[in-house]
């Protein structure tokens, strides 16, 4: 693995997209217990700042670290293939027609008989799609070959979709038991 | 009298050890200072033996007055006497009287911000503040017998905007206050109980105050306090629940039109029998007025039946804000009483029953704030170094900027962990644009219009260019109290074009300096002395500091830079105690800071590793 990987450096864990999130908010805490502005209350101007520039640039690193998404993505543009503000869309019809069957069974989901079943089974396929997208996106980051960073973007653009559905997926179950 | 002032004796067996910081409970009603002695938090209090100091001002053509003295004055010079201004912090003149009905006040615009007119001048709500600060200040100062006061945590209402924030720290600032941290209201009471260690869980907060009414729903997970939801009332509290009674009063004495004098009676009475009623079953009330001599019995049971509908309009938010907390009543681990209305049995029977376990109470409702936020205020001047106390706060409500068609873009969403800083980047969308405007609001919604306007400014210089070609980097800075500020820069080009973000409601640095000094004028104090006060314990904080670093961490340094270091600071440490003039003081804390910085860098750096030391990636 190249790149520099500074926050997994900060962090103290291994360059792997499959992180402890555990261990990630065990040592976030640590981390912030030495620099926290807190911390520095009673130190002087100069000192406070440092210590608010250091909390930030953790907290942004947790944010990034724990988030799949931002955590692949930052990833990526450590290995010089930055796709955090691309405008390309993804070109793989077999995977798009799939969404789109997808889009249309969650839509039949609120006005189907068995509602609470429909919800669980729709929630085990986009679990199975994120595990597979998510093993293959593992690999392809942990290689040193360029053709696999171009593949793991694709493979980021795809996990994207999925947590799409997943989200519009909470918010109908959201709105089916709310009352 | 003067005795009580001395009670405590100031010198521990090591003086110089403590630090004194103090917890102030800046609240809408009453307010309160705190402070931790001999490792016990208490409130202080004033000559006559009162914790609380009423949060009224008068400002009268002779001079101003806090606390009780303008209280008793509020019925008789009502245009000049403020009450309540905490709920005017941050707001515009419309939105308070949206909010607050016709109020006595004559509202005005002084400097660009949103003052009241009184007989001793315009005074904004900031200034106000800053007198009910002063106050508690100066209480805490005769307290410790001259001793220089090093900090203070102040508390906020959980959903303080950044704009109210901002607000109470200017005023802090006006005051001669060294903020160490602006800390949620319902997070000091959670501290106070002693909630921050060892537990995790979901924890309310029922605040019923004189005025108000607040519930908040925080989550505490591995020493972070969330602020799940907030609810409340505005204009609900302990004053209603006597309003009750007055009326009971005039059903039973059969006198419907009270004169002025004999309202305020049958108000002070009402309150009496209220407390009484905490107690006991039964309170006779005597009421004499006007030659006539009236007994009113009332009962608890009776009192409960009129207090109901109010209480059970608290408990309404309570359902409320469970709900947008995404939680249910049972999932509650902990209901903390705030304010003195939660004496009451009644609220402290319901408010059990609604959330199905007994409510914190065993401390004083009316301190608890005060006294977590002097707790806080020990642990960060550094008086318990071996403390793992770390309270991480979250953004309140989302910070965004203005895009097309009147939308609000999310730039740093509400509950991120503060302190944090965002960038996001932005282009032009005409031919040869110079200039951009940038209009940053606090809100949930996605329309501008629905969300709070916090600043507008423009970015100006920008190299002609075709639309779209230019980048423009927005970046938004929250530090650790919550409070934002806001940068731009054109970047394609190399070209760098600073903005000034001008807050629409909390002050610029120059107005802050402008009115200190005016007030220094006004008070006939010593501007100078007071800035040479300030510098002398911004260098007695620096000299510690550094004195305290070096004791554990000198070998990060060469024997050159050491010794270059500590020439400095002895420099400074003479300075400070024979300089006449704030810059001396200034320019040797400046040469100290350089002197040190590529140390204060090192330790950082070290303190990083050695948070995760033994963690080296080899061996996870």
């Amino acid at each position: 693995m190249v790149g520099i990987m500074r926050y997994f450096e900060l962090f103290a864990i291994p360059v792997d997209y499959n992180v402890d999130l555990a261990k990630v908010t065990k040592n976030y805490l640590e981390l912030q217990r030495a620099v926290h502005p807190d911390r520095h209350a009673n130190a002087s101007s100069r000192d406070k700042l440092l210590a608010v520039q250091n909390t930030a640039e953790i907290n942004d690193a947790l944010q990034i670290l724990k988030h799949p998404v931002k955590r692949a993505e930052y990833m990526l543009s450590e290995l010089g293939v930055d796709i955090r503000a691309e405008q390309q869309t993804l070109q793989d019809p077999l995977f798009l027609m799939q969404q789109m069957e997808l889009r249309e069974e969650l839509e039949e989901l609120s006005t189907s008989d068995d509602p609470d079943t429909a919800i669980a089974q729709f929630e085990k396929q986009i679990k199975q799609l994120d595990s597979q997208y998510s093993a293959q996106l593992a690999e392809q980051l942990a290689s040193n070959d360029e053709q696999q960073w171009q593949l793991a973007a694709d493979s980021i653009r795809k996990l994207k979709f999925v947590y799409k559905l997943r989200d519009e997926l909470e918010r109908i179950e959201d709105s089916l038991f709310d009352d | 009298m003067a005795l009580l002032q001395i009670a405590e004796p100031g010198q521990s067996a090591a003086p110089h050890e403590h630090k004194l910081a103090i917890g102030i409970d800046l609240g809408t009603t009453n307010s309160l200072v705190a402070t931790v002695q001999s490792g016990e938090a208490r409130t202080l209090t004033d000559v006559n033996g009162a914790a609380m100091l009423p949060s009224v001002v008068r400002y009268a053509a002779d001079g101003i007055t806090v606390g009780e003295l303008a209280a008793q004055a509020a019925t008789q010079d009502p245009v000049n006497t403020l009450i309540s201004v905490k709920r005017f912090l941050g707001k515009t003149q419309a939105e308070i009287e949206q909010s607050y009905g016709q109020l006595p006040y004559d509202f005005c615009q002084h400097d660009g911000a949103l003052a009241i007119t009184t007989a001793a001048g315009n005074i904004s709500p900031i200034t106000a503040s800053s007198d009910i600060l002063k106050a508690l200040k100066q209480r805490a100062e005769e307290s410790f017998a001259g001793q220089d006061i090093l900090g203070a945590v102040i508390t906020v209402p959980a959903y303080f905007d950044d704009a109210q924030r901002q607000s109470t720290k200017d005023a802090a600032e006006l005051a001669g206050i060294n903020v160490l941290r602006l800390l949620n209201e319902p997070t000091a009471a959670a501290v106070a109980y002693g909630l921050d260690s060892g537990q995790e869980g979901i924890i309310a907060v029922y605040d019923l105050g004189g005025g108000t009414f607040d519930i908040s729903i925080l989550r505490l997970n591995q020493g972070v306090f969330e602020v799940l939801a907030t609810g409340g009332d505005s204009s609900l509290g302990g004053d209603d629940f006597d309003s009750l009674l007055v009326d009971h009063f005039k059903r039973e004495t059969g006198v419907m039109t009270l004169s002025p004098s004999v309202l305020r009676l049958f108000i002070n009475k009402a309150k009496a029998c209220k407390e009484a009623l905490s107690q006991y079953a039964k309170v006779n009330v005597g009421l004499e007025f006007d030659d006539e001599k009236y007994t009113v019995e009332v009962t608890r049971e009776k009192f409960e039946e009129l207090a109901m509908v109010l209480v059970k309009k608290t408990l309404r938010s309570c359902r409320r804000a469970v709900k947008d907390a995404g939680i249910t009543n049972d999932e509650v681990l902990q209901v903390v009483m705030v304010g003195g209305s939660t004496r009451m049995p009644i609220v402290r029977n319901q408010v059990a029953e609604f959330f199905n376990k007994e409510p914190l109470t065993s401390i004083d409702p009316d301190r608890v704030v005060a006294l977590g936020a002097a707790l806080q205020a020990d642990v960060l001047v550094g008086n318990k170094p071996d403390s793992d106390m770390l309270l991480l706060d979250v953004l309140p409500l989302s910070l965004g900027l203005e895009t097309m068609g009147g939308l609000v873009e999310k730039i740093i969403p509400r509950n991120t962990t503060i302190p944090v800083a965002r960038a996001q980047e932005f282009t032009t969308f005409k031919d040869g644009q110079t200039a951009m405007s940038l209009h940053v609001l606090q809100g949930e919604r996605e329309l501008v219009d629905d969300c709070r306007s916090l600043a507008k400014f423009s970015l100006k210089g920008i190299p002609p260019m075709a639309a779209g070609a230019a980048h423009i980097r927005v970046t938004f800075k929250v530090d650790a109290d919550g409070l934002l500020s806001v940068s731009a820069m054109e970047k394609s080009t190399g070209v760098q074009a600073e903005i000034q973000v001008k807050p629409s409601f909390g002050l610029s640095d120059d107005q802050v300096a402008n009115m200190l000094k005016e007030s220094m004028t006004n008070a006939k104090d010593d501007m100078q002395a007071r800035m040479l006060k300030e510098q002398q314990v911004e260098a007695l904080r620096v000299i510690e500091a550094l004195y305290a670093s070096l004791a554990t961490d000198s070998a990060l340094l060469a024997e050159h830079e050491l010794t270059n270091l500590n020439a400095e600071i002895a420099k400074l440490v003479t300075v400070r105690e024979t300089a006449t003039e704030p810059n001396q003081i200034k320019a040797a804390i400046e040469k100290v800071d350089n002197a040190s910085s590529k140390f204060a860098e090192l330790r950082m750096d070290a303190s990083i590793k050695k948070a995760l030391q033994g963690q080296s990636v080899d061996n996870v």
